[in-house]
This record gives structure tokens, C-alpha cells and sequence, in this order.
């Protein structure tokens, strides 16, 4: 599943679409009609300069920033509103929560609950959101805590974790609602240096193993190595999107070349 | 400016010491100053126990004969029992009110505003007096349909006895502060936290009992703790009402006996053990709450697999259409 299904099928509907996404800041646009189709199995890297608006843009897409303009959709069903007699109405909380529940997201600071163990981090939400067996959730957040390599840490508190043990119990919690997308968040920018491998070695697992993903990251060999796409933002507005080894090998624009020149 | 830095580094390397000083066995520093400060402290100290130990006006032989004074004791538990019933009827209200200034809706949020400042304004005195004289407001307390027939009523004054309008007192009051100190609990819990919350696909009310609240009460147990302790003082205030509290009944000795300040002295003690008590309580909710964070929720060990195979299958696992609610058998 290392080749994304994308390339074989010449227009498949994608999973994930967002169109002209806007978001302002009081009139300061950060994010400014950014428009996104990811398809099942694909892992889409945005990179670009902090300030660029990549983070926010993630935060629309499962409705922690709202945004002010464009629409979202995962699946063919719009995110955060229902169409009702020719106009798009907001939904309720509880239908967002349920669209939310689809769509994982790990943050850059990993937000693991300190007040619960690392076990109890992984099954909270299925077990409380999605009301399955606590039995059965263990056995299961056992194994992702496995695929992790922390199935040793499980009882562990996070505050006794590195930062990238923490991330990666932080990626756990979220395959645990079997989302059909994931969102990552700069994962690896708040690690130390030696611990980025660990969590970039998960999310790479991750991908191969066909995960719809979308990482914003400034890790330009991982982008190179594991996306699909990237697209390179700036100043709110995608500059540029194309294979891999396109936008990062020979892009196209001048402002791509120079963020490419001072990073890498 | 280099070039000074530069020669002063010069200096430096010739002041190094020798090669015996990596073999020298090492001393602490004489702390003079410490010590001199000690016993200047301890000296004060002594002198003023001293003082009020020989005073003649303290009349220590009286305070003992008071102090397990059966009016006395009885005195001390009103105060105890003030103190519980005005805490538990405070944080009642203080949650809603704290939950209100929080809420989404501009009207809720103004009500709790409303009550806040009110309560926050109005001396606890004022507040004490006017409880007692409820039944100026309002003389017959009834049960029915607003502007129209009354099913039920009784007259005020019997309803509301003089504890029962301390209590209502001390608790609308403190829950003001209470509630201030229950919101900024909740706004002091990581905003990460709600982020996770919410992006794992958890309602408001999921996410607030189960993540934000255990946080923020950590949080608020210090400074609530801090309230209460303020509360068991405050409660010497419904002595005006003739509630028979520590103080109040140490007041009725001393009007006939003329011994004020023994007197005093006696409630001042078991005002004193009482808050002992209450800090200690209070420590040991703050040490058993830093404990429980660390092992919270701790889920059944026994039933656990010792961890799964590198499968494929288990990467994939996500993989199967996510249907909510619905449970399915792994592996």
C-alpha cells in the first residue's frame, strides 16, 4: 500500500475535499481560500514558513477553527453544516462531535490527558464516545500501544513519558477511533532532536500501511520520503502543490525555491 | 572592548589553581548569619510567650475551667456544622453560577455576572441581617401558581429559623468567591486539552466531566480550601443574629461573669484547633489529588494481553469502515 490508489485510478472521488477555505484572525487573513482534495490512502504534506497558515488550515478541517468562508467535506458529507432547503444551516454539537469522531488529529504539544494513564489516554474517547466494551477496547489499545512500541508503558502516567513516547501514545489515542483521515500538527516540532525519528518512524509506518493522512510538517526529508503530495504554503494561500519530488525537487515558483533554500 | 576581554581572559588563566586543588576535600561555608538570625528569632519568641504566659489580664486558670465548658463545645460544633452547611450550599450554587459566566449564552453569562456582582458588593453582615428579616419581605412562604392561587404557605418566620438564614447567608456569599474560583480553575486547564477533547469526537458534557473538570478541581482545591478556612471565621459573624456559635456562647459567659478576655481566649483556641483540622484535610486532599492523577482510571491489568505482534493486520486495523457505536472483534 505504498503507492496511494490515486495513481491507479485516473478520478477517484476524494476522501477528503476542502474548497476555498477562508479564515480571519480579526481581518487578518490566515487562511485564504485554500482549496484541498485528498483521496483514500493518500498522505498529503503541507509545509511551508510559520505564519503561513498551515496549522489553521488543519484546524478547519475538523472544525477546531471555524472557518469564516468555503466548505469542508470528508466522505461526501459536508463538515459542521447540513443542507436545509437551499441553505447551509451549522450543525448541532452533537452531530459535529460525531463528524469529529472521524477524523483523528495529533497535536504539536501531543495534549495527552495528565490525569489518566496511557491506557486509560487511548480508550477514554471510544469508550466514552463511541460507548464500546471497555474489554475489548483494552485488548485493542493494547495493540495500537504495541504498533507503538510502548505497549511496556501502558500504565504508565504521561507526565512519566519522553515527548516522543508521549506523541506516540498521542497517535495511539487517536487510531483508536479508527478515523478514516488523520490530521497531524507539526508532530514533531516540539521533540528534541533525537526523539523525532522515533515518532516520524510511526507515522511513516502509518502511511505505508495506506492511512489517509494529512501532515503539516517542516521535516523536508520525511515529506520527501513519505508523501504522496505536498503543497507549500505562504501567507495563507497555497503556492504551490504537486508530487513530492516535484515541489520539493524542482518547484516551481519563487517563493517555493526560496523557503526550499533557507530549510534545506 | 574584545581586546579587554581578551587580555582579562589571559588573566584568569594565570590566577588557576594548582593541580592539588582536584585532590582537596571539600567544607561546608560557615553560615554565621543563619545562626545569629536564629537566635535572635527564638529570643522574641520566648520573651513574648513569656509575656503573655505571666500576664495577670489572660488569667490562664479561667480559660481552663472554660474551655471544655459544655455551652462552649456546644458553641464549637454550631460553628462546625455553619461552616459545612454554608460550604456545601455555596458550591452548590457556585458551580452553576461558575458554569453560567462560562456558558456560550450572552443571557446566561450575564445572570451569573449579576449574581456575582451582587453578592460580591452586599456586606455579608447586611447580608446576615437581612436574611434574619426575611419574613419583612416576604411574611408567608407558599407553594403554588405565581399571581394566581396558593396551595401551600406558612408564615416566613417559623420556615426560617435564625441557622437556617445563616446558612443562606454564608452560602450566597461565598458562593461568589467560589464561583470565581471555579471558573478560573476551568479556564486554567490547558486549552490543548479541550483541542484533544473535542478533535476525539467528545460533547461538551463528556468532555467536561470527564477531562476538564478532574483538572480543574486539582486547581481549585488550594484556594477553596483557603475559603474555607475563611468561612469557619466568617460564621463568628451570625453572633449578631443570636445563632448560638463559638463565639457567641463565650459572649453570654462573659456578660455574666465579666471574664472578656479569658473568654475570648477559649473561643480563640477552638477557632484555632478547628482550622488545624481543616488545614490538614486540606493538605492531604491536595496530596491524595496529586496521587490520583497519577494513577487515575487505572483500567483491569489482569485481562490485558501482554501486548500484540507487529502485524500487519494491526495496522490496519483503523482501516475498517469506522461505524458509530458499532463493536467489532479485532485480529
Amino acid at each position: 500500500m505504498s503507492t496511494s490508489p490515486a495513481s491507479e485510478s485516473p478520478a477517484p472521488d476524494p476522501l477528503l475535499t476542502a474548497r476555498d477555505v477562508v479564515k480571519r484572525f480579526h481581518h487578518n487573513c490566515v487562511v485564504d481560500h485554500v482549496s484541498l482534495d485528498v483521496n483514500e490512502g493518500e498522505t498529503v504534506c503541507v509545509i511551508g514558513p510559520s505564519g503561513s497558515g498551515k496549522t489553521t488550515f488543519l484546524r478547519c478541517i475538523n472544525y477546531l477553527e471555524k472557518p469564516d468562508g468555503g466548505v469542508i467535506s470528508l466522505a461526501g458529507t459536508l463538515i459542521g453544516y447540513k443542507i436545509d432547503k437551499g441553505h447551509l444551516v451549522e450543525l448541532r454539537p452533537a452531530a459535529l462531535a460525531r463528524q469529529r469522531a472521524q477524523i483523528g488529529m495529533v497535536f504539536q504539544h501531543f495534549n495527552l490527558f495528565p490525569h489518566l494513564t496511557v491506557l486509560a489516554n487511548v480508550i477514554e474517547a471510544p469508550l466514552r464516545v463511541l460507548r464500546r466494551k471497555r474489554s475489548e477496547l483494552e485488548d485493542e489499545a493494547m495493540q495500537l500501544l504495541a504498533d507503538v512500541g510502548l505497549a511496556d508503558k501502558a500504565h504508565a502516567a504521561p507526565s512519566q513519558l519522553s515527548g516522543g513516547q508521549q506523541q506516540r501514545v498521542a497517535i495511539a489515542r487517536a487510531l483508536a477511533m479508527k478515523p478514516r483521515v488523520m490530521l497531524f500538527d507539526e508532530p514533531t516540532s516540539a521533540l528534541d532532536p533525537e526523539l523525532v525519528g522515533e515518532v516520524l518512524g510511526v507515522i511513516e509506518k502509518l502511511t505505508a500501511a495506506g492511512l489517509t493522512s494529512v501532515v503539516v510538517t517542516h521535516e523536508m526529508g520525511f515529506a520527501r520520503h513519505v508523501a504522496d503530495r505536498v503543497v507549500f504554503m505562504d501567507k495563507g494561500q497555497v503556492v504551490e502543490t504537486g508530487a513530492a519530488q516535484q515541489v520539493l525537487g524542482s518547484p516551481e515558483h519563487q517563493r517555493t525555491r526560496e523557503f526550499l533554500a533557507k530549510v534545506l | 572592548m574584545i581586546r579587554d576581554l581578551v587580555t582579562r581572559s589571559e588573566q584568569a588563566a594565570t590566577d588557576r589553581p594548582g593541580e592539588e586543588a582536584w585532590t582537596l576535600p571539600i567544607r561546608p561555608r560557615r553560615r554565621i548569619g543563619y545562626w545569629l538570625v536564629a537566635l535572635v528569632t527564638c529570643l522574641c519568641i520566648a520573651l513574648l510567650i513569656a509575656s503573655l504566659a505571666t500576664n495577670k489580664a489572660m488569667q490562664w486558670g479561667v480559660v481552663g475551667t472554660y474551655l471544655f465548658n459544655s455551652q462552649i463545645l456546644h458553641g464549637a460544633t454550631i460553628t462546625c456544622e455553619l461552616t459545612v452547611f454554608s460550604m456545601i450550599l455555596a458550591e452548590l450554587i457556585a458551580v452553576p453560577i461558575a458554569l453560567f459566566r462560562l456558558s456560550g449564552n450572552a443571557f446566561l453569562r450575564v445572570v451569573g455576572y449579576l449574581y456575582v456582582w451582587m453578592f460580591r458588593s452586599i456586606p455579608l453582615l447586611v447580608l446576615l441581617i437581612v436574611w434574619f428579616n426575611i419574613g419583612l419581605f416576604y411574611p408567608r412562604i407558599g407553594f403554588g401558581i405565581p399571581y394566581g392561587p396558593v396551595f401551600v404557605s406558612a408564615s416566613t418566620k417559623q420556615l426560617v429559623t435564625a441557622l437556617d438564614a445563616a446558612v443562606a447567608a454564608l452560602g450566597l456569599n461565598e458562593a461568589a468567591y467560589s464561583s470565581e474560583i471555579l471558573r478560573t480553575s476551568i479556564r486554567a486547564v490547558a486549552a490543548g486539552q479541550r483541542d484533544a477533547a473535542k478533535a476525539l469526537g467528545m460533547r461538551s458534557t463528556v468532555m467536561f466531566r470527564r477531562i476538564i473538570l478532574p483538572q480543574a478541581v486539582k486547581i481549585a482545591i488550594p484556594p477553596l480550601g483557603n475559603d474555607t478556612i475563611g468561612m469557619v471565621k466568617s460564621t463568628a459573624l451570625v453572633a449578631f443574629i443570636a445563632v448560638p456559635d463559638l463565639l457567641y456562647s463565650s459572649q453570654t459567659i462573659y456578660e455574666s461573669n465579666y471574664e472578656v478576655v479569658p473568654l475570648l481566649i477559649v473561643a480563640s483556641i477552638w477557632y484555632i484547633v478547628i482550622v488545624t483540622v481543616l488545614t490538614i484535610i486540606q493538605s492531604l486532599l491536595e496530596r491524595w489529588m496529586d496521587r490520583s492523577m497519577r494513577s487515575a482510571a487505572r483500567p483491569n491489568v489482569a485481562k490485558l494481553a501482554a501486548g500484540s505482534l507487529h502485524s500487519r493486520e494491526a495496522f490496519g486495523a483503523w482501516r475498517t469502515v469506522p461505524g458509530l457505536g458499532e463493536s467489532e472483534t479485532d485480529t
